[in-house]
């Protein structure tokens, strides 16, 4: 086995098995809290000791959840709530559910009333954004959570602190969006699922030893020469793109994912936390309004086609795949402007609808076939 | 005729005062006034203080279903790439923002858009798209979703801030400028008229009720659109009076004896009004509780006052706070059971409606059942299932009634 594919090797045992890390983490006495999509102020659940561990959802069946969700919110709600509802997640100290879509509000909700033995905590994140009230606003329910986990065992975060652990957040970002560019250089090297499994790995890990990794595998990768890929080269959008089956059509297609605009993957790393303000709390409360481009975030500019049409150009990527999640009303109201993007650019795109219970992927395999085709 | 000289029921005020609204902005676009789309739960004392003309996409989708042209309408939008899933209203609504015309509601294409995310994110999106596609301004009031109970200082001094920008940007978009006298006196008459307007809801609580509850939803669109009007406040309170009237005589506008009285859950199904009363009435079933009579009597007797408020619409709120509204209504009007609308397109209202369900079962001890539907997508609605679960929720009360269970 080569030096990269067994650094990959680790990857991709934590992204397969994150109940592992979360039971290797308890077993060090950790106190570990559950973070839900899509953004979720982990670098206070660091600076209070603690480990922020990654819940969005999960492929297995619904079962519990159904005497809480009727059928048509989305997957990754119905299945994390499963996963409280079943005694799995028992073990964390608090779950953080922010209220970036309606489904998520009524996921903290049921939360609360189906999952009592893990607390709640729900992240409220200000729409107005760029307004500085907006910021202001985020930075008290920061200090807030900040409060909620103190009184839950976790250390006091001072805003030193939190700008200590804002340090270990970026870097771990940089690593990753370096990683992104290494993953689409060589594509001989890093296939769909091991790409998604080395960012996803970090969903569930102390964020420094990640960073470590993650450069380790940068610096060994670079050490390779660069070879011609032979398969085309997409960009992939959408909330998730970690389905294993998906992920190996992908590479069964020889279709590189040389960029992604996937709430899971790079927005949750495109964006540093800005360093220049002076107090903690208000440093990270103000990352979010220097975002842009995300489906649950306000912009009425409705800047996320041309930004994929500009990381497609970059990337040199030949299309783009959309990966809808079913029932994710944010990305059903962003694609037709998308679309519209991707054709004004000349950009081939396809659109497959994707859930966590998706049990027969034949159809998924002929789009993205056929999509594999046209870019020929 | 002598009959014909009385005063002009308040039904037929309000219906004129919906028309006049219309008429208004029809007539501010002529003058070349820019004139707005404003989202249902938008503060209105902003526009209304201005003197701006605004008009409201969800009545408009609400009444282009109740005539039967939702679904043409959501066939539309999807075939410009939208999924069917997301909310009829918008759907309705993108689509007349492309055609520009419905021969079933007309109303003046928009300047710019007024949003509020206290009735839902998807709001945002639809708002958002609209902006984008027409290249117009849009002007969002964010009141976030609260897990609390209360509505804290935190969250007014956030709610307020943006309160000040909409203000003075709406300001600067149609030119016309704020006066603290004007924006006073509009308070006073949205509270008179929210207080008008819970005043005659309040009459479901009297047996038999004085009213079909079916009629709210018919009025609801005066309380949306035209709060700050002293005409709309002058209505309700005789709307109220007529109540009071009719309770005094014991007359009622539900057709029949009342035998049962239940609360209603959720938005009307638009497209099916017929459909959905017929059953209850065929049974002597008469609604006397929504959470809509809430949802509209905005009271507040100060600025800080009014951010709150706002924040306690029904959509917005936890589910303690949201189970508590249901209750109070529930107990106050004695209802003997519950009809809840599984609307496929509110995800927000019907993704906690189970828990809220289990809730209202315990604390008031009443049967409920579930129906699904849809506020305006006629495709999602079976008249059979929902005759099924009313005959059910009719047996099961008929047995309480009668000792039987």
């Amino acid at each position: 086995m080569s030096n990269v594919a067994s650094l990959l090797e680790k990857f991709e045992k934590v992204a397969a098995r994150p109940g592992d890390a979360l039971k290797a983490a308890l077993a060090k006495g950790q106190k570990v809290v559950g973070c839900m999509p899509v953004y979720c102020p982990q670098e206070v659940v660091h600076a209070a000791g603690m480990l922020p561990f990654g819940i969005w959802g999960a492929e297995r069946d619904i079962d519990l959840a159904k005497s809480y969700f009727p059928s048509f919110l989305c997957s990754i709600a119905q299945s994390s709530l499963e996963m409280g509802l079943k005694g799995d997640l028992d073990k964390l100290t608090a779950v953080m559910v922010p209220v970036l879509c309606d489904t998520l509000k009524c996921l903290g909700q049921n939360w609360k009333a189906g999952v009592p033995q893990v607390p709640f905590i729900q992240v409220t994140h200000p729409q107005n954004r760029k307004l500085e009230a907006g910021v202001t606003f985020l930075a008290t329910q920061y200090q807030s959570i900040a409060d909620k986990l103190e009184k839950l065992g976790g250390k006091k975060v001072t805003s030193e602190s939190l700008f200590a652990s804002i340090k270990v957040f970026n870097a771990n970002r940089a690593a990753l969006r370096d990683f992104v560019k290494v993953a689409a250089d060589y594509p001989d090297l890093i296939s769909p699922l091991q790409r998604n499994a080395v960012i996803k790995s970090g969903l569930f890990m102390d964020k420094a030893e990640h960073t470590a990794m993650v450069l380790e595998l940068v610096a060994t990768c670079t050490k390779e020469t660069v070879k011609p890929w032979t398969g085309r080269k997409v960009v992939v959008t959408g909330i998730l793109a970690d389905s294993t089956d998906i992920l190996k059509i992908f590479a069964d297609n020889k279709l590189a994912i040389v960029a992604d605009e996937v709430a899971q993957e790079s927005r949750q790393f495109r964006t540093d936390v800005p360093t220049t303000d002076k107090d903690g709390f208000v440093a990270l409360a103000r990352q979010l309004s220097v975002m842009e481009g995300c489906s649950v975030l306000y912009d009425p500019e409705k800047m996320r086609g041309d930004m994929i049409v500009d990381m497609a150009k970059k990337s040199g990527a030949q299309g783009v795949v959309v990966l809808l999640t079913k029932f994710c009303d944010p990305e059903e109201f962003d694609y037709p402007f998308l679309k519209r993007s991707f054709d004004a650019a000349g950009l081939p795109s396809v659109i497959i609808e994707v859930d966590q219970q998706m049990r027969n992927y034949e159809q998924a395999r002929t789009a993205i076939q056929t999509f594999a085709e046209v870019l020929k | 005729m002598a009959e014909n000289n009385g005063p002009i029921p308040a039904k037929i005020l309000l219906r004129d005062l919906v028309d006049q609204h219309y008429q208004n902005a029809w007539d501010a676009k002529k003058r070349g006034e820019k004139v707005g789309w404003c989202a249902s739960n938008f503060p209105q004392e902003i526009p209304e203080t201005l003197g701006v003309a605004v008009v409201y996409p969800e009545n408009q989708a609400a009444a282009i279903a109740a005539k039967g042209a939702g679904e043409r309408m959501c066939l539309h939008t999807e075939a410009k790439g939208y999924s069917n899933d997301i909310c009829a209203y918008s759907r309705i609504s993108l689509a007349y923002m492309d055609l520009t015309k419905c021969e079933e509601m007309d109303m003046p294409m928009p300047d710019f858009v007024l949003c509020c995310n206290n009735i839902c994110n998807c709001m945002i999106k639809w708002y958002e798209n609209i902006a984008k596609e027409l290249n117009i301004p849009m002007i969002l009031i964010d009141i976030p979703y609260k897990n609390e109970f209360d509505c804290d200082d935190v969250h007014v001094a956030y709610i307020k801030a943006q309160f000040d920008e909409a203000m003075s940007r709406l300001s600067e978009i149609t030119g016309k400028p704020f006066s603290q006298k004007r924006f006073d006196e509009v308070m006073a008459v949205s509270q008179r008229t929210a207080k008008a307007w819970l005043k005659a809801t309040e009459f479901c609580k009297h047996t038999p009720s004085p009213l079909n509850g079916f009629d709210l939803f018919n009025h609801m669109a005066v309380a949306v659109c035209a709060r700050g009007k002293l005409a709309a406040a002058e209505a309700f309170e005789q709307l109220a009076a007529e109540y009071e009237e009719a309770v005094a005589n014991g007359t009622s506008t539900y057709k029949g004896e009342q035998k049962f009285r239940i609360l209603f859950e959720g938005i009307a199904c638009w497209p099916y009004l017929r459909a959905t009363s017929t059953p209850l009435r065929d049974r002597g079933i008469n609604v006397v509780a929504t959470v809509y009579a809430d949802a509209f009597g905005v009271i507040y007797n100060n600025t800080s006052e009014m951010m709150k408020a706002y924040s306690y619409v029904p959509n917005c709120v936890s589910l303690e706070r949201a189970v508590h509204m249901r209750a109070s209504v529930a107990k106050k009007n004695n209802i003997d059971g519950a009809v809840i609308h599984t609307n496929r397109s509110c995800k927000l209202w019907s993704g906690i409606m189970p828990e809220i369900e289990r809730r209202l079962r315990d604390e008031l001890g009443v049967p409920t059942v579930t129906f699904d539907g849809d506020q305006a997508d006629p495709r999602n609605f079976s008249e059979a299932q929902y005759n099924t679960r009313i005959e059910a929720l009719y047996e099961v009360m008929a047995a309480k009634k009668e000792g039987r269970a």
